[in-house]
This record gives structure tokens, sequence and C-alpha cells, in this order.
């Protein structure tokens, strides 16, 4: 089969590869249909990510159809259609039972901070992921799902990971009526999470990034008030302006480990990995939220020390939350938005690479070059 | 006004936002959306049926975290440790816990070793490693590489030049020392 490999940082190539085995009895091998490459690949891609392994295929968004199933699946059957959550989770550890599936023990002998993840490096379990024609699928009965018949492929593989990730940041910020919420990074999830903050009744949704094309997406997708940071002297002040100086009352960090706007704190952790990430989207965050208000992290940092201003977070009496995304405890309600038309995920959609040309896919996404803001990875493309 | 007990005004009145964005106020209520509570029962077990997985067979010796108390029923079988990044890796996993810093440095480290294995293996196949391929970085020119940073106001378009000197560095290095040292070989076999 034809398979994304990482060959070290910055380079992929496709490859020629095995059929990934039935391991387990309750593994299914799924057919890719339609994958897509997320933020969070570009960590794994530009080598921040420890113990990401030379020859791993990536991949954690992806639908496809059920090939093989194993002696012990019960609740799936070759040609299904499914979508499956970036998860990998057992369905009754502790966290699991308690819905916490982002954070399963059962599934990751290489690290008990962290959950399974398809296609993410040994930190993260040590599966190969979803940029493929073929991938092993564990705990079939617990994490995939039939697609509906009226969903669309585009929005199905957006479910997989981005939507539900946003949305999910929106929730952490815990947001009530009325509330202003500042989301730094136009991405894909904060995107989403812009959007959604205005399902929970956010009174004002403002989107920092640098990118104008970004902001111009958050401005016609998410109805949000933009700013471009590179315009100011310091974002954080000019967030005090606009709030009349009290702050925003939940501030969205959809950035993550590679935030530009500092030069030290972006070559110290994207270029020379002294740190987990660079803080400066976080560190904004801590700043331009009120005191006594909720700071929700959902862009990622590597399991190693990150220099956060934690001394304001503690001064300012902040809530701080975060997680990975929990995603199929999202899909209901989301499910029920898209078909109510609040949400129409695909509209994100900017690129469709077929998985031959994956190499340009990556620097496409990684140098935000040619108006990208998600691009979609298609195998057998033809 | 923040330095007396009032809240701020918003721009837009709630009829307003209702009228504006589509789907406004639909989670309202903060008890009523997914993640609350955070710790929540699941009486179907999302579809499990059993109480502890059966285990998957390790066909090698899996590397694990020594926070955890035993090699988990079901992990990865992507990429089993070899060489001396293998080495390094099993070192790492066995001697220090996710709470160490050198745990997570070494095991960068193996990576950047990996990387040099796997590319120096690649000139014995039939399909050595090929930097200008595999960044993908011909996509310059056909995805308005310049038109996409110049006249914008990007804060990462400077240290998009490192990009290169990271990438090409190494090779210019590793290609420069194979070159001497060949030379230096022919020369002292000529005398
Ligand atoms: N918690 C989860 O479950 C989860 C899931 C998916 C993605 N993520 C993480 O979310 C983050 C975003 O993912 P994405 O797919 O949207 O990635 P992306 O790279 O497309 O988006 C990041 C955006 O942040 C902008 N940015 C950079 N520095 C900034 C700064 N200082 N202030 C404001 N904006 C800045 C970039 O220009 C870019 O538009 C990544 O770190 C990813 O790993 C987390
Ligand atoms: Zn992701
Ligand atoms: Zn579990």
């Amino acid at each position: 089969m034809r398979a994304m490999v990482y060959r070290g940082p910055y380079k992929v190539r496709v490859e020629e590869k095995d059929m990934p085995p039935i391991e387990h009895p309750n593994d299914a091998i799924v057919r890719v249909t339609l994958g897509a490459i997320c933020g969070s690949d570009l960590h794994l891609y530009h080598g921040m990510m420890p113990d990401t392994r030379v020859g791993m295929t990536f991949g954690h968004e992806f639908i496809g159809v059920v090939e093989e199933v194993g002696s012990g699946v019960a609740n799936l059957s070759r040609g299904d259609r499914v979508m499956v959550p970036f998860n990998i989770f057992c369905g009754t550890c502790w966290f699991c039972a308690r819905s916490l599936y982002s954070n399963c023990h059962n599934v990751n002998p290489n690290a008990t901070a962290v959950g399974g993840i398809y296609g993410y490096s040994h930190t993260c379990g040590g599966y190969d992921g979803g940029q493929s024609e073929f991938v092993r699928v564990p705990f079939a009965d617990v994490g995939p799902t039939i697609i509906p018949e009226w969903m669309d492929d585009e929005d199905a593989v957006l479910l997989t990971d981005a939507l539900p990730t946003g949305y999910f940041g929106a929730q952490l910020g815990d947001i009530v009526e009325g509330d202003v919420v500042v989301v730094f990074g136009a991405g894909p999830v904060g995107l989403f999470a812009a959007k959604s903050a205005w399902l929970m009744g956010a009174g004002r949704v403002v989107v920092i990034d640098h990118l104008e094309y970004r902001l111009e997406k958050a401005r016609t997708f998410a109805h949000a008030e933009t700013y471009n940071f590179t315009e100011y002297d310091d974002i954080v002040v000019h967030m005090k302006k606009i709030t009349d100086h009290l702050g925003a009352d939940v501030a969205i960090d959809a950035v993550g480990a590679e935030a530009d706007g500092n030069l030290t704190q972006h070559i110290t952790a994207a270029k020379l990995k002294l740190q987990g990430g660079s803080p400066v989207a976080l560190n904004w965050a801590i700043d331009s939220v009120r005191k006594g208000g909720t700071v929700s992290v959902m862009g990622a940092y590597g399991p190693m020390f990150s220099a956060v201003k934690f001394g304001d977070a503690l001064n300012k009496g902040l809530t701080l939350r975060m997680n990975q995304c929990p995603v199929k405890r999202q899909w209901p309600r989301l499910f029920e938005h898209i078909r109510n038309g609040y949400l129409k995920p695909s509209e994100i959609i900017t690129h469709r690479i077929p998985l031959e040309h994956i190499a340009e896919g990556y620097h496409i996404f990684s140098a935000k070059l040619d108006g990208c803001i998600k691009p979609l990875v298609v195998p057998n493309a033809g | 006004m923040t330095y007396t007990s009032d809240k701020p005004p918003l721009p837009e009145t709630t009829e307003q936002l209702r009228a504006r964005i589509p789907g406004w106020g639909a989670d309202l209520d903060p008890k009523d959306r997914p993640s609350v509570p955070k710790l929540r029962w699941q009486e179907d077990r999302t579809g499990a049926h059993w109480d502890f997985p059966e285990r998957q067979p390790e066909r090698w010796p899996r590397e694990r975290s020594i926070e955890h108390a035993f090699l988990t029923p079901v992990f990865g079988t992507s990429c089993p440790p070899r060489g001396v990044s293998g080495a390094l890796r099993r070192f790492s996993y066995r001697r220090f816990s996710e709470g160490r810093a050198a745990h997570w440095l070494l095991l960068l480290a193996a990576d950047r070793v990996d990387a040099w294995e796997n590319h120096l293996r690649s000139f014995a196949t039939a399909r050595p490693d090929n930097p200008i391929t595999e960044t993908g970085v011909l996509s310059e020119f056909s995805r308005h590489g310049f038109s996409s940073r110049f006249g914008k106001k990007r804060a990462d378009a400077g240290h998009h030049l490192l990009d290169p000197v990271i990438v090409a560095g190494p090779w210019v290095l590793a290609g420069g020392l194979a070159y001497s040292g060949v030379r230096a070989a022919l020369r002292r076999r000529r005398r």
C-alpha cells in the first residue's frame, strides 16, 4: 500500500509499505478515503515532538471504509463507512469510564501523561496514522462511528479532530452569556473555537493572528472581530484598550508550540528544541484575560517545560483549562449543529492534496503558502 | 467601566447577535454542554464489552514508561527501535521517568541520530533520500512562495529563511566532509 512516511525534520515522502496486520481481536483495518493534515502534524514535521521515528506514517484525521475486522469486533463489519476520532481509547479504564477518552490509560505504553493518538510519534503510543491507503484502528468497537447518511465526507473528516477541538476549546472557556472571548490563532482550531463561542452565548468574539488571509476567514466564517498582531506594538495593551481595560473574560490559545511574535521564544522552542513549545500566544492569553477569567489551551505543547508566565496566572486568579480533545464525546451535539446548519466545517478547506504529493502538502501548510487554511489528503487521487 | 463596578457595555444586543450569527446561543446553558461535568460516568462503556482488554501479543520487547505498572494491553507497532538511536531510546525509557528532562532530551537526541542513520542507510538503496523532493520546497514556485510572503505583515517570514539552513546545512556539511575524506584517502593511496 502507499503511505506517507517521515524521513526526518522537514522531510516526508510516499513509500510502498506492508498492509497493517490485525494485532488484537478488537482491531479493524480501515481503507482510508479521505484524510487531512493538522496543525499538530507540523510539530512532528518540524522535529519538535520527542520520539518521532523515521518511517512512521502520520495522520490522525481520517475517514474510510472497514476492510477487515478482528475476531472480537461486534459493532462494525466490512464495508461500513466510518469516521475515526483522533484519540485511540479502550472504553473501560478509569479515565474512559469517566468520558476522558483522550486520557486513556490502556493504549500508550510510552507515556502516562498522554493517551493514544494515530500517527503521532511514539510519545503518543507508536501507532501509524491515516495519511495512507490503509490504517490499523484499535478498539474498533469503541472509537469509530458509522458516518450518517446525510453527512458530507468533507464535514465528516473535519469532525475527527479540528471541529471538535475548536468546540471543546470554547467549552473549556466556560463561556456564559455576554462574555468577551479572545481567540489566539486563526487556523482551523481557532476558527472553529471562535465560531463555537457564539453558540455558547459570547457577546463579542475577537480573533488574533498575523496572517491576513486567515483573519479574513475569521471575519467571514466565524463572524469575528480581528486584529493582526504585527500591526500593534504590543497586542496585550491593545486588548486592554478594546475592553475598557478590563481584559477579555475568556482567552483561548489555538496556536500552540510554534507560536510566532517573539523570535527568542520561537527559535528556542521550534528551532533549538530547548523548551516544550513557544508559549508566546499562551502568555498573551494569560495577560489579555481579565483577573478571575479563564484561559482555555487547545494549542499543543511538547512534554518538556515551556517558559509560561505562571506568576501572572496566579496573581490574576485565573482558571487554566486544557486537554487533548475527547472527540467522540463532542459528536452527538456537533452532528446536531451541522444538521441545523449552525456549523459547516468544510467551508475552511482550501486544498485537496493527492497522497502522492504529500511533501508539497506539508510544505504549503507549514509555510502558509497559497492561502492555505486546511489541506485534505486524498489517497488514490487517480 | 472597569474602575467602577459596572461591566463594560457590549457593542451588540442579544437580538442583534441572534439575527447576525446562525445558532447564536444554541448552547447557552453552561450545564448542558458535552464536556460538562468534566468527569461523567459512561454507563454503556462507549461500546466496549470487556472489563480489561485482551492483551495484544508483544512481538518484540516493547519499550515503556517506568511510570506504567506494565505494558499496556494495546500499543503501536510502528518502527521498532534499531541501531544507535534504538539503543538511546531504550535506555531513556528504562532509566528516566517522564518527569525527567533527561528522558525527553535523550529521546530528542535519538530522533536526530535516527534521521542520519536512515539517510545513510537510504544511500545503499534504490531510493536515496532527496532533500529537494522530500521537503516539497519546489511548491515555493508553483504555490506562490513569493507573493504569499512579500508585502504581507507576516511574523514568520524572517525565520522561514532559517529553514533551508536547518535542512540543507547538515547535508552540505556531510557532503563536504565526505568529499574531503575521499580526497584525503586518494592522496594517501597515491603516495
Ligand atoms: N488539544 C487538542 O486536542 C488539539 C487538537 C488539534 C490541534 N491542536 C493544536 O492546536 C494548534 C492549532 O492547530 P491548527 O490546526 O489550527 O494549526 P495552524 O498551524 O493552522 O494554526 C495556528 C495559527 O496560529 C497563528 N499564530 C502563530 N503565532 C501566533 C500568535 N502569537 N498569536 C496568534 N496567532 C498566532 C498562525 O499564524 C496560524 O494561523 C496546534 O498547536 C495544534 O497542535 C490541539
Ligand atoms: Zn490534530
Ligand atoms: Zn481507556
